[in-house]
């Protein structure tokens, strides 16, 4: 068996270790057994439908959004739209999340269209949320993260947020939700790396695979003591630093 | 007499004085803190008199050990300098350097000043000091919590850069393309300093790279040469921006695994050997640096080549301790380039001997500890000996060296630094030798801990 994971433009969008979430896939499927193929994918690469199993899409520097944004117009955010209607799954983190809303609007110049996969809007804030992030999922349980963005996202009415924010100020730092969900596609503003330390949310990817490329709905349980003392150290931490 | 300048530098020294008495640490930002509430220009004022000029120095990796390098080289020469040698380098740590090492009415003692400045500071350092020499070192990615994205940064420089003038010189990284992009066209007078060399190539760009775009035209950079992180020869296909030609070059580098470097400098068609007796061909950057701030500044090569040789890493980079038998190998780890390079040493040593790495949270090590997923730890998956974690995010440290590869039989988590010290001790065979890396406060933690057990002296004493 054979995974295919897909890294949007991993190569201008790479920071705060987005890189992890890919590593985290990657691992979690090899310990199983499971072939993994990391396939950068950037600007200007055409995106085939049905070629990748799961999609990773990080966050970047303002510079580096712009070309991505225009890049993701037209027939390859279609691509990617009709995947995730497919049942694909996909992660995205604070500026990739950002472009799969309906646009950006920073503080000066032109909105950056999104594709509009989630029903959400982001729009440049004056005040940078930093810090670690706590939120409950009703579908992941606990998820801890690091937080780092001065967007401020906002939901409409046809989206499910990825969950609650207990610690840290999430989406928009009004509303109390963090992120967004909409068939297996989650966005949110979660760094840390996020999957390593949340390694249910790796799964639930994995498993989503699997589900659509060999009808497969059962994984093999790992030994995840270190990620669930990693999850409760940051989770303490979060506490402590509120 | 300025009497308010006076009595700014009275606070100062009076306040580093009491908090040392009082035991509370080296007192090296605190007394700034109070000098620049009585005297805002303070270091203006100071700083304005010190009549050999002043010398900055910026970048995100080496100002503490490059500072310490050009100071040495300077007294050598006979000068008395003023620095901020602590490694204290926002504007109230300089503040509190110069206000120690001035008279009590305010006149500094020094012919000369280098100043080692923190990234985000450093416009205002500029403004304040009026330099006769910047020497730019490098830009990396850096605890993004506390100085934003890389590209901030970048701009905020180059609008400090555009406020210079024709008669004060920049010296520049030629080898680091986001550098040389952000000094072009520009009044002061700009030098390159930069290696060649075939040897230690990078087959390809790390991962976390934040540079590897054109600052001109946005295309992908293209490497013929790459030494060190986004460091190298660089060519942009697109609008034929590449590297200048250098004015300092650095040639013959031969790097000896944990104990040192060698390599030739050459300027202005003569050339000379340089040994340093530290390793890494961060400290051969580190150095070269150094010798080009100092030829600028009009120190001979030989004087040059002997301070170098006898340099010893700056507090905390990397240092020996003997300790119940076994000696212990401390290298500061604070962000993913210098974490890579530290284990790109270990791993072409080959390293067979316990490590211990000490991963802190707190604001001076960055408070997201993300940036440990874009260090290549994956260079370690081949060896065997045990690798122990410690520190308030060891237990993220232990994610990070399971999800590289190693083998989970390797990783050993250990608690509290506190607690784990020791056994970690314990688990270096006597006569043998252990590496320890801890962030920078952890670094500080690990250097109380072995003071209080006489194995190292306190840092405000060096």
């Amino acid at each position: 068996m054979k995974l295919s994971i897909c890294w949007l433009y991993g190569s201008s969008m790479n920071i705060y270790g987005d890189r992890g979430n890919v590593l985290a896939l990657a691992q979690r499927c090899r310990w199983r057994g499971i072939e993994a193929e990391i396939v950068q994918h950037g600007l200007g690469d055409s995106l085939e439908p049905r070629v990748h199993d799961i999609y990773f899409w990080g966050g970047g520097q303002d510079r580096e959004q712009i070309n991505v944004s225009a890049d993701v117009q037209g027939a390859k955010g279609e691509t990617l739209k009709a995947e995730i209607e497919d049942g694909a799954p996909l992660l995205s983190v604070c500026g990739g999340y950002q472009l799969l809303g309906h646009y950006y609007r920073p503080a000066d110049g032109a909105d950056l269209p999104g594709i509009g996969l989630f029903d959400a809007t982001t729009t440049a804030g004056n005040e940078r949320f930093i810090g670690n992030i706590v939120i409950e999922s009703s579908e992941f349980g606990e998820l801890v993260g690091f937080e780092n963005h001065s967007g401020l996202t906002h939901l409409g009415p046809t989206s499910e947020p990825l969950g609650k924010v207990r610690v840290g100020r999430g989406n928009n730092g009004v509303d109390g939700t963090e992120g967004c969900r909409y068939r297996n596609a989650i966005g949110c503003y979660m760094h840390g790396a996020l999957l390593p330390k949340n390694p249910l949310l790796s799964d639930f990817l994995i498993c989503a695979a699997l589900r659509r490329r060999y009808g497969i709905d059962v994984l093999p349980v790992l030994d995840d003591s270190l990620e669930t003392t990693a999850h409760a150290s940051a989770v303490g931490r979060a506490l402590a630093r509120r | 007499m300025d009497v308010r300048l006076a009595a700014g530098v009275t606070a100062g020294k009076l306040s580093g004085r009491a908090i040392r008495l009082l035991g509370r640490g080296g007192g090296t930002a605190a007394p700034g803190l109070i000098a620049n509430l009585i005297e805002p220009n303070i270091l203006n004022k100071l700083t304005g008199k010190v009549r050999g000029g002043r010398i900055v120095v910026a970048g995100t990796n080496g100002k503490t050990t490059t500072s310490r390098m050009l100071a040495n080289i300077l007294e050598q020469a006979d000068l008395r300098v003023i620095h901020n040698r602590s490694g204290s380098n926002l504007v109230r740590g300089i503040s509190a350097a110069f206000a120690a090492q001035s008279s009590w009415s305010g006149e500094p003692r020094g012919d000369i000043a280098v100043i080692e400045s923190d990234e985000a500071a450093f416009p205002d350092v500029v403004q304040r000091v009026n330099p006769r020499v910047i020497l730019l070192l490098n830009l990396f990615r850096d605890q993004l919590d506390r100085y934003g994205e890389l590209d901030t940064i970048a701009s905020r420089w180059r609008a400090s850069f555009e406020r210079l003038r024709p008669d004060q010189t920049l010296l520049v990284n030629g080898d680091d393309p986001a550098l040389t992009a952000i000094t072009e066209d520009i009044a002061a007078r700009r030098f390159l300093f930069g290696i060649e060399t075939s040897r230690y190539l990078l087959p390809e760009l790390p991962h976390a790279v934040d540079s590897a775009l054109c600052r001109r035209c946005g295309a992908p950079l293209r490497y013929p040469q790459l030494f060190l992180s986004h460091l190298g020869e660089y060519v942009c296909d697109s609008c034929g921006f590449r590297r200048p030609p250098l004015d300092f070059a650095a040639s013959e580098v031969e790097l000896h695994g944990l104990d040192s470097v060698s390599l030739q400098l050459a300027h202005d068609e003569s050339a000379f050997d340089l040994s340093l007796a530290i390793p890494g061909l961060y400290n051969a950057y580190n150095a070269i640096a150094a010798a080009s701030a100092a030829l600028a500044v009009g120190v001979g090569p030989a004087l040059i080549a002997e301070t170098l040789g006898e340099f010893r890493s700056a507090f905390g980079r990397i240092e020996r301790v003997s300790y119940r038998g076994r000696q212990v190998v401390i290298v500061l780890v604070k962000n993913p380039v210098g974490f890579d390079e530290v284990l790109r040493m270990l791993a072409a040593a080959s390293l067979s001997e316990p490590a211990l790495i000490v991963i802190n949270d707190l604001d001076a090590d960055g408070r997201d500890v993300s940036w440990l997923w874009d260090v290549n730890v994956e260079q370690l998956a081949d060896g065997s000996a045990p690798i122990y974690t410690s520190g308030i995010r060891g237990a993220d440290m232990a994610v990070r060296l399971k999800y590289a590869g190693i083998a989970t039989e390797r990783i050993q988590p250990l608690g509290a630094l506190a607690n784990s010290f020791e056994k970690f001790v314990d688990a270096i065979p006597e006569g043998g030798s252990g590496y320890i890396l801890p962030t920078y406060t952890a670094m500080l933690e690990l250097r109380r801990m072995l003071a209080r057990r006489g194995a190292v002296t306190d840092f405000w004493e060096q």
